[in-house]
């Protein structure tokens, strides 16, 4: 209890600024239809307003205020307002709408259920390839002095690269050799996840001591033994720590893959959402990749506890 | 298939090198550290051109080096004005707000528990978020100007800058902080001479990731509307014109900005925390 409060009062406190922020965000258009409803708005034309500060125009307008939280396509959308735009395009759209799950079979191309579905397909995809060739890049590092003169430079500097500059050009190049769908999105999320995974992996399998070495040396222990008995169960807190970073940064490369080739996903979403002006449709797929995001980080967080536990590593 | 050939002996003759060298007697030497990647790197580059060349890849597909070095050296006004429409105004602003911002902050949060309490969680838990998302909804707010793209960087970098700066300041030991108290120093004295120094190496690694997000923040951000310049504007356009040589000279910037800003912030590192165990050598 002692450690919910806080997060509770500061949670309530981001919800209080929130509703605070939407009315001043929201003036414009709220004076606006005021104005054109018949009432008496203090500058009387919009022109006018345009010029003013939005704190001004709440202070000389207090009593029109009214609509701030349920416009139709708002500058800033109430707090209620995307939870009612998430309900409508997840539940309500699954189960009334006509291409929804109950009355079509198959998940509504409009629900945003459909959409994270799409976005944690490529994710995970990429995830795992990025993932399977860290590791194995991080073996090879450490048993080859070459790989770790010559690779590991050249992989510290390939992150400062803003690698997603690349994303709509790897996208737009697979699909023009007939690569398209799932692939060149889990490309960048493969691209983006690598690196957390090489760094944590090579700490990791660098991490037992001199007298562990000595210990596998006078067992006679091969190469292959010392990596699987010793340095790959010893690296395994290291490689959580890692999955942990590398899975948000591919849900990133994921939504960002979405965004040049418009076929699903909540990096669509948003796009469509900002072309249209549906604000609450962009809040709705922004708090949709970040439960998805959530989710994924708690589930390695779990499997990293149960795993650590079953090899008796956890405190 | 002469030049295919010719790039399997580029290789073969690289990896023989590098072997030579690493596994040599300087292997220790500074010369050969810098040496080895920078083989591994031409050698890289020399097996694309001579791949692309030789297998025939077409243009629009993949651009071989020598092709993106005309087009980077013929545009160099176009890509400077880039540089600075994306780097200098829409990242450099957002970093250093950001940044800034986020170490004010944790002095903040640092003197209440409560606070830290309540923050830190929230802090950890949007740092993992992809905040790249909130692109088209500042885009919206700030117009298409620089302005959108350093509110992106803010918030991108604002979390990350948060966790660390936080991490570093409660990293001194009860002996260390009791000495303070010995002397009676005052909360800023303490603050000046043991933790602001303590917390050096968390606040620049801090730094250090957030020169990559300001630049991804920046550039993604420009993906959902720009002025007719700027990094993401380029490589968005060009890419709808099939100019593939132009997207690899704006990546090239890119790049380039991205591991000059990494490069000094981690210089500034090794300057100022010299006195680390990391920073001393050894492996």
């Amino acid at each position: 209890m002692s450690r919910a409060l806080p997060i509770l009062t500061m949670i309530a406190a981001v919800i209080a600024l929130w509703y605070a922020a939407a009315v001043p965000m929201n003036v414009q258009e709220v004076l606006t239809r005021a104005e054109r409803a018949g009432a008496e708005v203090s500058p009387p034309t919009a022109v006018e307003r345009r010029d003013q500060g939005s704190w001004s125009l709440v202070l000389k307008n207090t009593g029109l205020l009214g609509e701030s939280w349920s416009l139709d396509r708002p500058r800033l959308p109430a707090p209620h307002q995307v939870v009612a735009e998430l309900y409508t395009s997840t539940v309500d759209e699954e189960l009334n709408g006509r291409r929804g799950l109950v009355n079509s079979g198959s998940l509504s191309n409009r629900s945003l259920i459909y959409h994270g579905l799409v976005t944690l397909n490529a994710t995970l995809l990429g995830f795992l390839i990025g993932t399977g060739l860290g590791v194995l890049l991080a073996i090879g590092i450490v048993h080859s002095r070459v790989m770790d003169m010559s690779v590991m430079p050249w992989a510290i500097v390939s992150q400062t690269v803003p690698i997603v500059a690349l994303a709509p050009m790897i996208i737009v190049v697979l699909y023009s050799v007939g690569v398209q769908g799932v692939i060149p999105k889990a490309v960048i999320s493969a691209y983006l996840s690598f690196f957390p995974v090489v760094v944590g992996m090579v700490k990791g399998l660098r991490s037992p001591d001199a007298m562990q070495m000595d210990l596998m040396h006078t067992y006679n222990a091969d190469k292959a033994t010392v990596l699987g008995k010793l340095r790959l169960p010893a690296s395994v807190p290291y490689l959580f720590a890692s999955l942990k970073i590398a899975i948000a940064a591919s849900l990133v490369g994921a939504i960002v893959g979405e965004l040049p080739v418009q076929k699903g996903g909540l990096g669509a979403r948003m796009l469509a959402g900002s072309y249209y002006g549906q604000t609450a449709q962009i809040w709705a797929a922004l708090f949709m990749a970040a439960a998805l995001a959530a989710l994924l980080v708690w589930a390695i967080g779990a499997a990293e506890r149960h795993t650590l536990r079953r090899m008796g590593m956890s405190q | 298939m002469m030049l295919v050939l010719a790039a399997v002996a580029l290789w073969a003759a690289g990896l023989a090198l590098n072997l030579r060298l690493a596994n040599g007697p300087a292997r220790d030497h500074a010369t050969t550290r810098l040496l080895v990647p920078l083989i591994f790197g031409a050698t890289l580059i020399g097996i694309w051109e001579l791949c692309v060349r030789g297998l025939g890849v077409p243009r629009v597909i993949l651009p071989p080096p020598s092709q993106i070095a005309q087009t980077f050296a013929a545009n160099l006004p176009l890509l400077w004005g880039d540089f600075t429409q994306t780097i200098l105004k829409g990242a450099l602003a957002g970093y250093v707000i950001g940044c800034s911002a986020a170490f004010v902050t944790a002095l903040i949060i640092d003197r209440s528990p409560f606070l830290r309490a309540g923050l830190m969680p929230l802090g950890n838990f949007m740092a993992a978020l992809p905040i790249v998302g909130t692109a088209p909804i500042l885009v919206m707010w700030f117009g298409f100007g620089w302005q959108s793209k350093a509110a992106v960087v803010v918030l991108m970098v604002f979390f990350p800058m948060l966790v660390n700066c936080v991490a570093g300041l409660s990293d001194t030991t009860a002996m260390q902080r009791d000495l303070m108290r010995t002397y009676a120093a005052s909360w800023g004295q303490t603050l000046l001479k043991l933790r602001l120094p303590a917390a050096l190496p968390f606040i620049f690694n801090g730094l250090k990731i957030c020169t990559t997000l300001a630049l991804i923040g920046a550039i993604v951000a420009e993906f959902f509307g720009s002025p007719t310049l700027g990094l993401g504007f380029r490589i968005s356009t060009s890419i709808g014109q099939l100019d593939l040589g132009m997207v690899w000279a704006a990546i090239l910037v890119a790049a380039i900005a991205g591991t000059l800003t990494y490069g000094l912030a981690a210089l500034v590192e090794k300057r100022m925390t010299f006195w680390h165990p990391s920073q001393r050598g050894g492996r």
